[in-house]
């Protein structure tokens, strides 16, 4: 898997610090049964919080 | 019959004046005074703005909706308040002009027992020289504040996906058009749904795209920035954020203040005091926002707008106003009630209410310039302050002038957001966050001012599938159809 997040840093430019997601990261953010966990998990997460907020 | 006259008809008027509506039930009434005649879900116009949606499907007629309701609906735009009445009467009333067609300019005075102002806010443009017209339509830039400004940006947009196929290279210059400007979010979501929208044209690499910002950080969002927990750290927002835009290849300016636009060109100034220059080829630059400019006079016809009414226009609520630098700042700075101070059955909600100061730290260059973002009121925070507000004025009606009226602080309070990355059913990302509370508490949580059990983002196609979702709930709810009160704001 190429890493092609890593190639958009510039030497000492804005972006030098930062972190960037490798091939595996980027290719779990559209992995549909990934996704489809997450999607649980995040509205449980979310439900949480409009139920705390109320 | 008491009669509650609510100003402004988006997310938390309507939220405010729909519940009014269904608890007070026929025996008192509902006046909703707002100059547009659709109601517009405003978090999807970054799909129009890049034609992924029609304006038509982020907006509705209200009158049919009001009907429904029992809701009388106006459509006019408010221009003054006279709380304590006039010479003549000592009923409080609003002066309202109507926009409605066949009956534009036509003026009339609504008298209230209650009121609720929630007129959202103006949008600035004029505050920068070139940004854009009264109508936010800019000769220079482009905006996605409305749904019309949308279909404008997407008009522009595609203009520039057919330059790049011809050859020519575009250069995208998308954030914040002022020093002093919020809904960072907005811009953040459009520049990523149009660097995913120049990937699937496939003319990705004939584009270079900028992001500008009055943030002092990137991922600050008005809030002050958020950690969130994540592979056992708790991690700051700006390194989420930095990730983002160096995955994308999304180049960035922080801690701006744009000061001029000219075509195809800005003109700003830094934190540092710096004036720099920026060129570009489509630019989408969100103005800043001031109260609607409504005037108040007391009952012997003298000026009191300055007594009701912040100095950018907002409504003056139960904030403390005076709690000066940001050393002093506490979350019991922020309103719990939104009553007037002053005038007691007036309230405000979502961006009408003047908060009490940044939650962002305020800065300036040394020139003087003050370059923060202002505090955003929108979204889900919003919403639930409309429903506290109409809670607390129907308490009142119904049981009596002692009841106890309803709190919600957004220190007390937290917010779901997301953040769209790309539209897709397969191929979509946003980020979705949860932030506890919305305006920290460093008394409560020292160090970050949040609770990291409840503060928390990532990004990926779930949160496109909930953004997508909550779009259609939302646009459901708004309309009133089946089960629109089980679905939370």
């Amino acid at each position: 898997m190429e890493k092609k997040a890593e190639h958009n840093i510039k030497a000492y430019g804005n972006n030098f610090t930062t972190m960037t997601p490798g091939p595996l990261a980027i290719k779990l953010r559209t992995c549909k049964i990934w996704q489809f966990i997450r999607f649980i998990i995040i509205n449980i997460k979310m439900l949480i919080v409009v139920r705390k907020s109320h | 019959m008491a009669r509650l006259v609510v100003l402004g008809g988006g997310v938390s008027g309507h939220t405010a004046a729909t519940f009014a509506a269904k608890w007070l039930g026929s025996s008192h009434e509902v006046v909703v005074v707002t100059p547009n005649s659709k109601w517009n879900w405003i978090p999807s116009n970054i799909w129009v703005g890049v034609g992924q949606m029609g304006k038509e499907d982020v907006t509705f007629d209200l009158a049919p909706v009001y009907a429904k309701a029992g809701i009388n609906y106006k459509q006019a735009k408010a221009v003054s308040i006279n709380p304590e009445g006039n010479e003549r009467s000592d009923k409080p009333f609003v002066t309202i002009e109507y926009t409605l067609a066949g009956r534009e300019g036509e003026v009339e005075n609504i008298e209230y027992d209650y009121l609720i102002n929630a007129t959202g806010p103006k949008l600035n443009f004029g505050a920068t020289p070139g940004l854009g017209d009264a109508n936010g339509l800019g000769e220079f830039t482009v905006s996605v504040c409305t749904a019309d400004h949308a279909v404008h940006a997407n008009e522009e947009f595609q203009k520039c996906i057919q330059k790049m196929k011809k050859g020519e290279r575009q250069k995208f210059l998308i954030g914040t058009g002022h020093g002093l400007c919020t809904c960072q979010g907005a811009a953040f979501e459009y520049i990523f749904n149009i660097e995913h929208e120049l990937n699937k044209a496939g003319v990705r690499d004939m584009a270079d795209l900028k992001w500008i910002s009055n943030e002092s950080f990137l991922g600050d969002f008005g809030v002050g920035g958020l950690h969130m927990k994540s592979m056992g750290f708790a991690v700051s927002s700006k390194i989420f954020a930095e990730s983002l835009f160096t995955e994308r290849n999304v180049d960035w300016i922080i801690g701006a203040h744009v000061n001029k636009v000219e075509k195809g060109k800005v003109h700003y100034e830094l934190l540092d005091g710096s004036m720099n220059e920026e060129e570009f080829d489509f630019s989408m630059l969100i103005p800043p926002f001031a109260g609607v400019g409504l005037k108040a006079y007391a009952k012997d016809g003298s000026d009191i707008t300055a007594t009701l009414f912040a100095p950018n226009g907002f409504l003056k609520v139960d904030a403390n106003y005076a709690a000066g630098a940001y050393e002093n700042w506490k979350a019991s700075d922020w309103p719990k009630t939104y009553q007037n101070p002053t005038y007691g059955n007036i309230f405000a909600c979502g961006i009408a209410f003047a908060p009490p100061h940044p939650i962002s730290k305020p800065m300036s260059s040394p020139n003087g310039t003050p370059i923060n973002p202002t505090p955003p009121r929108t979204g889900m925070p919003s919403g639930i302050i409309g429903k506290a507000v109409a809670h607390s004025i129907c308490d009142r009606i119904l049981k009596g002038e002692s009841s106890p009226l309803h709190e919600a602080s957004m220190a007390n309070m937290g917010a779901a957001c997301v953040a769209s990355a790309g539209k897709g059913l397969f191929d979509g990302t946003a980020a979705a966050m949860t932030i506890y509370p919305v305006v920290p508490d460093f008394e409560k949580y020292p160090g970050t001012g949040r609770d990291t059990d409840y503060t928390f983002g990532e990004i990926g196609l779930a949160g496109h599938w909930i953004k997508h979702i909550l779009h259609h709930l939302f646009i459901w709810k708004a309309k009133l159809k089946t089960g629109w009160t089980m679905i939370p704001e």
